[in-house]
């Protein structure tokens, strides 16, 4: 009974859902990153990482630079020198000069723009995804592959730093009886220019980079925030004893 | 009894000359405040139920003006709507204030008027002669959802989409007209520029016209037989020598004055939500909508926002399409007869019996957990407790003429019960 209703059911929702195509979850849990966006020194960092590795083929195209600059305490000459690489004036927004239908040549896709990545997949997923490139010889045209994103098209670009990481596999026998790979842990074959310790906060700095980027006035709206409430606070006292005041004959 | 009417008689004759006294001859500005506002009495026992009513329209007025304020800087286009958005959120001045105001302000105005909406279910409000009070109120919460579905497009958003895709295609549903009443109402052959020019023209014109006249209707209802109260008994059985209920206050400035600390709590709510949680956890701004639309990708999960899930479960419990669409209509058809379908002598839940009180929880935990379900994935254990709960949420309705009836009341008092 329960069989054939599941069936109905999902008859019905391709039905209502025309053409549904369910991408796969990521295989590995993701791992908290720990962001600070009140952090400048953080975001610098983050910000040097991303406009150095990251932004030739991802652009940032809701923020500009003069934002840039005012988000992560630079001035415009700072980030003219040190971040603006493209050239423009400091109202340009960033970015990329790939043009999107030759890189849906090079990379079967274009390079998706980052503003909002941290919003849309959380900061977590960003984390873990720059944590979790690994050695796959043979996986597309890069030979790396990535846990939270098989199959990725991107190039393992940070390996530079964190060096290449291999997965390895364990057996496991499922509910099923069937025996399964399962992931088990990375192990780093060729050391990079970071240490590992280094490296998470690398990712976690270019993390806290990207959630600024996705909303840069987060900080600024929680300041106001705690003015307003303490507003409301006030004018509620004086409304309450109003209404006291004004029921207190009322039989 | 501590207002007095000569109080109120705000003094038709009054101030014959000047400005004032030349508006006066020429709009009866004082007969309508006297009618509506400071000669309008309403029951002194109201609880704090009784301030979700003017919550309500509070949270009218934010979105009216919060849209306004975005109109000006979003653009109806599928190639630029996205873009405009995050324009708004981050280059307008104030604008993502104005955004956060607007999307937070949807959600809240919803939840204000399901309690609104308890409330008259807790105290009978829909009871005779209040019939058409709940009818208005029905069709002010159908055009909401009108109102907040096409809305819910405007960002162009990845939920946006396959959103508007999801509850327009059920309307294939139906059989004959289905496929031609889908391509008539997307205007297209999918969802496209077209689709959300006219769902931007219903967003912004249409519907808060409509919207804006049904509440007047609602109001003036009100007005015309005089607001329930938690003991539901008539006021106006019990008048003075002046000819004012016994147990009435005016409205202004007694009710006012106590609306006003409720509407600065909202507010508080408000202001956390906006300033701290903007997205409420994926409640109020779902995470999968700061992706832009894609025609070509369909999300993961296609779930519709908090306030439609409860019958957005019911449509996934019935395993056939048409049927579905069916049930969800019915579950909102079903509000409109309460009025006929409670046969109970008493209004409020204070002198009503067990049976209806039992019959309300069950309600009350049937929406809840229809709302919860409707947010889950369909798998086979959730389906089947959509089933149990929509067939306990109908059943609320269906049995009501027989267990209001069949129930031990109380009598209610005379005169409501009131101790300053």
């Amino acid at each position: 009974m329960a069989r054939r209703f599941l069936i109905a059911l999902v008859a019905f929702l391709s039905l209502a859902v025309p053409g549904v195509v369910s991408a796969a979850d990521p295989t590995v849990p993701l791992q908290s990153s720990g962001v600070d966006v009140s952090n400048q020194a953080s975001l610098q960092r983050g910000a040097k990482l991303y406009m150095n590795y990251c932004a030739a083929c991802h652009s940032l195209q809701y923020v500009r630079y003069n934002t840039l600059a005012e988000g992560l305490g630079l001035t415009i000459d700072q980030v003219a020198e040190n971040l603006q690489f493209a050239g423009g004036t400091q109202h340009d927004q960033i970015r990329i000069a790939m043009p999107a239908d030759a890189a849906a040549t090079w990379f079967g896709l274009p390079p998706p723009d980052l503003s909002l990545i941290a919003r849309s997949r959380g900061t977590d997923y960003v984390y873990t995804f720059l944590k979790s490139f690994y050695a796959d010889p043979g996986q597309g045209a890069t030979g790396a592959n990535n846990l939270v994103l098989a199959g990725t098209a991107m190039p393992h670009v940070l390996w530079p730093l964190q060096g290449i990481q291999e997965a390895v596999y364990r057996q496991e026998t499922g509910p099923d009886g069937a025996s399964r790979q399962v992931f088990d842990r990375f192990e780093l074959a060729v050391p990079g220019s970071m240490s590992p310790d280094e490296f998470d906060r690398a990712a976690r700095d270019i993390t806290a980079f990207l959630s600024w980027a996705a909303e840069p006035m987060q900080l600024e709206r929680q300041r106001l925030g705690i003015i307003v409430l303490l507003f409301l606070l006030v004018l509620f006292t004086f409304s309450w004893l109003y209404y006291k005041e004004l029921w207190k004959d009322v039989k | 009894m501590g207002a007095s009417a000569d109080k109120n008689a705000t003094g038709v004759g009054r101030g014959e000359g000047g400005l004032s006294g030349w508006f006066r001859k020429r709009f009866p500005w004082d007969q309508l405040m006297e009618d509506h506002v400071t000669g309008y009495y309403a029951p002194k026992n109201f609880n704090w139920f009784y301030v979700f009513g003017s919550l309500a329209l509070l949270a009218l007025v934010i979105q009216i003006v919060t849209g306004i304020f975005l109109t000006m800087s979003y653009k109806p286009s599928a190639a630029e709507a996205f873009n405009s958005v995050e324009y708004i959120m981050r280059d307008v001045e104030w604008g993502w204030l104005i955004r956060y105001m607007h999307s937070t302000g949807a959600s809240l105005f919803f939840a204000v008027v399901y309690i609104h909406m308890f409330r008259a279910l807790l105290y009978g409000s829909y009871q005779k002669p209040r019939e058409l009070i709940w009818i208005f109120g029905m069709l002010i919460y159908l055009c909401m959802s009108a109102e907040a579905f096409f809305g819910y497009l405007l960002p162009w958003g990845q939920m946006s989409y396959w959103g508007a895709q999801v509850i327009v295609s059920l309307f294939g549903a139906l059989p004959v007209i289905g496929e031609p009443l889908v391509e008539w109402i997307r205007g297209d052959y999918f969802i496209s520029d077209v689709t959300l020019n006219r769902f931007f023209a219903l967003h912004v014109i249409a519907l808060p016209l409509v919207l804006v006249g049904l509440v007047v209707a609602h109001i003036l209802a009100l007005h015309e037989v005089g607001s329930n109260n938690p003991d539901g008994v008539e006021i106006k059985k019990h008048k003075g020598p002046d000819g004012r209920p016994l147990d009435g206050i005016p409205f202004h400035p007694y009710h006012t004055a106590k609306d006003v600390p409720a509407w600065v709590i909202f507010a508080m709510v408000f202001a956390l939500i906006v300033f701290f949680a903007p997205e409420m956890g994926g409640f109020f701004l779902e995470y999968a909508n700061f992706e832009p639309a894609n025609p070509l990708k369909t999300p993961d999960h296609i779930a519709p926002v908090w306030y439609f899930t409860p019958f957005y479960a019911i449509l996934r419990a019935v395993p056939d399409k048409l049927g579905g669409v069916l049930a969800m209509g019915a579950a909102m058809f079903a509000l409109f007869l309460l009025p006929w379908l409670d046969r109970s002598p008493v209004r409020s839940i204070r002198y009503k019996g067990p049976l209806f009180k039992i019959a309300l929880t069950v309600f009350v935990v049937s929406f809840v957990m229809l709302g919860w379900l409707g947010l889950q994935p369909a798998t086979t254990t959730y389906t089947i407790l959509a089933r149990v709960f929509s067939v306990l949420y109908f059943a609320f309705f269906l049995l009501m003429p027989i267990y209001s009836k069949l129930d031990k009341t109380k009598t209610p008092p005379d005169r409501i019960t009131y101790h300053g």
